[in-house]
């Protein structure tokens, strides 16, 4: 018995420095390598569900039916968003959690580090699961990634089930990464690290570990109704047997709308920590950001049905829903303005990771602006399933979560592998990208306006122009994205100038104040002294 | 967090099985799938096979997993703060499977109180009812469906009600057994623990009971309507979850009369207590929204 002791006890004296070969990333208990597997994972994912937006906006580009058939069309709509949902989005997310969270509150790892390893390894199964079905025959899922019944039961073909198995597996990851988070943070805080003194990013993760705890067992209910409706016969989402379609639509936007804060809490947690870096001053208002992202996640729960305006809800239903989701902009709006304040009289600098926050600042606001119009009931009824939509929510989520993701890998690649990445290549990858991702997503507001019809093949004429633009857009974004994979590889080679400690001169938190650049394999150890 | 003494918190080495584990649920899923593919489409196909495997690379996973935190906890290496992560951890966990069991109690009460009204024309759809299903009338349990299937209800005296009463006691003997596992009475904690299994055993028997019943002499089915859905699904799920609490203590109860556990070292009976009266509750829950009103 004792032997297991001594064991792992003089492991401990030589581990400082990473064991090697495949074993170390299969096995690892590491929150470092395990952050890595993360962020690595959902850029390949990401580039997997852009090659595939890259045939949506290949067959957009011209009206009339060219390269792909309609069905295979819908597979791609629908894998690409569940794919960049749970395959890209959210892995970069609890990437990075695991890279910064034991570091910023003074721990030696993640509270689980066993559990942490299997939450990251089932992942790359489900999503072979899911790909895997796409050449299944009759096809891989096609009925949206939010999969509405009864398309997705009785028109649906019979590789639902997997997509439903991975779905839970996904789930179940999600799980296993949030109960990490939320008892690292609540348990392994460094003496002095009290709860006014937790890095925004810390506090941002903590509200969204616990909607993640929260919902995704809805999502894991609602595939399960679905499932036995489609092969079992129940009736959840049948009117026959005293169901309701719309029964579907309540759950899973229960479960969907918290899940898009979910994506977007850590990115103001990204963005609250960068802004004062290179404002070079404190962050405006600290405790508001606290109490406004706990009233976005609470409030989250009560807005769902803004997406089920035309569904014939009663009118209460319907101004409920309404007055509720404008309210989340209240909290919404605080954020925005604590950043501005925070610039405001700052001797700002421009490095990349600052000009990723800004154009975060302004391209998320105007998401949120596109939300606001969309919360309006009346309004809805016009705009729902139209490209105004897609171009609110990839406002949201692409200048807005994914921006935050890359701002942030520039934000601390420096700590991490000790090398200043190439800033030629950074500066290139964010123009490009800037100028490409508005090309991409700004005209569809009028194509919306207009009332082009979402996850459809084809359109009318008047729409040619502007879709040839967008899917223009599109291309460009999705090459400028190679810059950024070049950028990685050279970063991994360790390529570039050393950094100091500090790396950014304004940076503050105990990642910058006390470790070394990069940081070593193991942090904390004993924990640090909390100013 | 003022602390004077400093304990090392444990971070176990590389360890396979987390990875092993992955495999596992792979292989779950994909049998799974392809298993519901064809047991519902009375298909040929491989997918109970790898369903199989996939359970059974679990259980080595489990084993391996389990003993090596056994080991590591009975050789002092878990402080106390790492018994926070743990205690923690597993009340998340239940915190999400009452949010999964949430999913379904929703179900129940939109259908209760929305969906089938509404078919029967409540509300603003008069032209539902009219236009669908004219002579369909809303009731709970909703015995006759708008499609036309019949059923009968299930009451909530004999059998259901003898499962909650013991189902109730169970979780006063899982009760007890801490309280002797506490004041250090292994002979009251090895009774009333072997108790509580031997509660859970028949209120399964009896549920299965209840099924055969349900599916051979009332024609309630998971087909008939969303009364039957609704049915077997919460209870179902829940009968899942006390088969599996019902192992858990079953590993529980060995591991006691191997002489594991002591005063403040118990986490994974603790987590285990937890788990059963988490299931007690939704059992009481699903007693009253499912059985009673
Ligand atoms: C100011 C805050 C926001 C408001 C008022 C708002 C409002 C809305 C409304 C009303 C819809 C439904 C439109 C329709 O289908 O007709 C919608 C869709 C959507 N929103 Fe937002 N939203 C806000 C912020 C966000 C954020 C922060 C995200 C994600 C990071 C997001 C992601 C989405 C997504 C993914 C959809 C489309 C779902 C689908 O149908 O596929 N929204 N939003
Ligand atoms: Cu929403």
């Amino acid at each position: 018995m004792s032997t297991v002791a001594e064991h792992s006890h003089d492991d401990h004296d030589h581990h400082h420095h990473a064991p090697s070969g495949i074993k170390r990333w299969l096995y690892t208990t590491n929150h470092k390598d395990i952050g890595t597997l993360y962020l690595w994972f959902a850029f390949i994912m990401f580039l997997t569900g852009g090659a595939m937006a890259m045939v949506i906006r290949a067959e957009l580009f011209q009206p009339g039916l060219q390269i792909v058939d309609p069905n295979f069309f819908n597979q791609m709509t629908t894998v690409h968003g569940l794919i960049m949902v749970f395959g890209a989005v959210m892995p970069a997310f609890t990437g990075l959690a695991n890279w910064l969270v034991p570091m910023m509150i003074g721990a030696p790892d993640m509270a689980l580090p066993r559990m942490n390893n299997w939450s990251f390894w089932i992942l790359p199964f489900a999503f072979l699961i899911l790909l895997s079905s796409l050449f299944l025959e009759g096809g891989g899922p096609n009925f949206g990634w939010t999969f509405y019944a009864p398309l997705s039961t009785t028109y649906s073909n019979d590789s639902t089930a997997l997509f439903v198995f991975s779905v839970h597996i996904m789930g179940i990851s999600s799980i296993m990464g949030a109960i990490n988070v939320i008892v690292t943070i609540f348990n392994m805080r460094a003496p002095g690290m009290n709860w006014m003194k937790m890095p925004l990013f810390v506090w941002t993760w903590l509200i969204t570990a616990f909607l993640l705890i929260a919902v995704m067992p809805v999502l894991a209910g609602v595939v399960t109704m679905l499932l036995t409706d489609k092969f079992f016969g129940t009736s959840f989402f049948d009117a026959a047997g005293g169901g309701d379609p719309v029964l579907f639509q309540h759950v899973f936007w229960f479960f969907g709308h918290p899940e898009v804060y979910i994506m977007i809490l850590p990115a103001f947690g990204i963005i609250s920590q960068i802004v004062p870096t290179f404002s070079r001053k404190p962050l405006f208002g600290y405790a508001s950001m606290v109490y406004a992202t706990a009233s976005i996640a609470l409030l989250s729960f009560v807005v769902w049905a803004h997406h089920m305006f035309t569904t014939g809800m009663p009118v209460a239903t319907e101004l409920f829903f309404m007055f509720a989701t404008m309210l989340i902009s209240v909290p919404t709006g605080v954020k925005v303005f604590n950043w501005v304040a925070t610039m405001w009289r700052g001797s700002i600098t421009f490095e990349i990771p600052m000009m990723f926050a800004i154009a975060f600042i302004v391209l998320f606001t105007l998401g949120g602006f596109s939300g606001l119009m969309l919360a309006i009931t009346p309004v809805d009824f016009q705009y729902h399933d139209t490209y105004f939509v897609v171009a609110h929510f990839h406002y949201v989520l692409v200048t807005g979560a994914i921006f935050s993701i890359m701002a942030a890998v520039y934000y601390w690649l420096p700590k991490w592998t000790g090398k200043m990445f190439d800033i030629t290549l950074a500066k290139w990858h964010f123009w490009c990208s800037l100028i490409s991702v508005n090309l991409l997503f700004f005209p569809m507001h009028f194509v919306g306006l207009a009332g082009m019809p979402r996850r459809i093949p084809d359109y009318a004429l008047q729409f040619a122009d502007f879709n040839k633009w967008i899917s223009i857009g599109g291309f460009a974004f999705g090459l400028s994205q190679l810059i950024f994979l070049a950028l990685l590889i050279k970063a991994c080679k360790k390529e570039g100038e050393p950094v100091s400690d500090r790396v950014w001169e304004g940076a503050e938190g105990l990642e910058w104040e006390q470790l070394p650049s990069p940081a070593p394999y193991h942090t904390f150890e004993t924990p640090p002294v909390v100013k | 967090m003022t602390e004077q003494a400093y304990e090392k918190y444990y971070v176990p080495d590389e360890s396979p099985w987390p990875f092993v584990g992955a495999v596992a649920l792979f292989l779950i899923a994909v049998g799974a799938g392809n298993f519901v593919i064809e047991v519902s489409k009375d298909k040929e196909g491989y997918g109970g096979w790898i369903l199989t495997a996939g359970l059974l690379v679990l259980l080595v996973m489990l084993i391996g997993w389990f003993k090596d935190q056994i080991e590591e906890s009975r050789t002092g290496l878990h402080s106390n703060q790492l018994g926070g992560s743990y205690r923690q951890g597993m009340s998340w966990f239940i915190f999400s499977e009452v949010m999964f069991f949430a999913a379904f109690f929703g179900a129940l009460y939109y259908a209760r109180t929305i969906s089938i009204p509404w078919l029967g024309g409540a509300s603003n759809n008069a032209m539902t009812n009219e236009v669908l299903w004219p002579t369909f009338e809303a009731a709970w349990p909703l015995i006759s469906t708008p499609g036309g299937e019949t059923t009968e209800a299930m009451g909530w005296y004999g059998l259901p009600l003898a499962n909650t009463i013991i189902l109730l006691l169970s979780s006063v003997t899982c009760h007890f057994a801490h309280v002797g596992l506490e004041q250090e009475n292994r002979k009251k904690l090895t009774w009333m623990l072997g108790i509580t299994i031997l509660f859970g055993i028949v209120f399964l028997f009896l549920q299965v009971e209840e099924y055969i019943h349900a599916y051979t002499q009332m024609g309630l089915t998971l087909e008939s309507g969303v009364y039957g859905s609704t049915f077997f699904m919460l209870t179902g799920f829940h009968g899942m979850h006390v088969t599996l609490g019902t192992i858990m203590l079953i590993v529980m109860f060995f591991r006691v009369l191997k002489g594991h556990f002591t005063p403040d070292n118990h986490f994974a009976f603790q987590a285990t207590s937890w788990y059963w009266h988490f299931v007690d509750v939704v059992w009481v829950m699903l007693f009253f929204f499912v059985y009673i009103l």
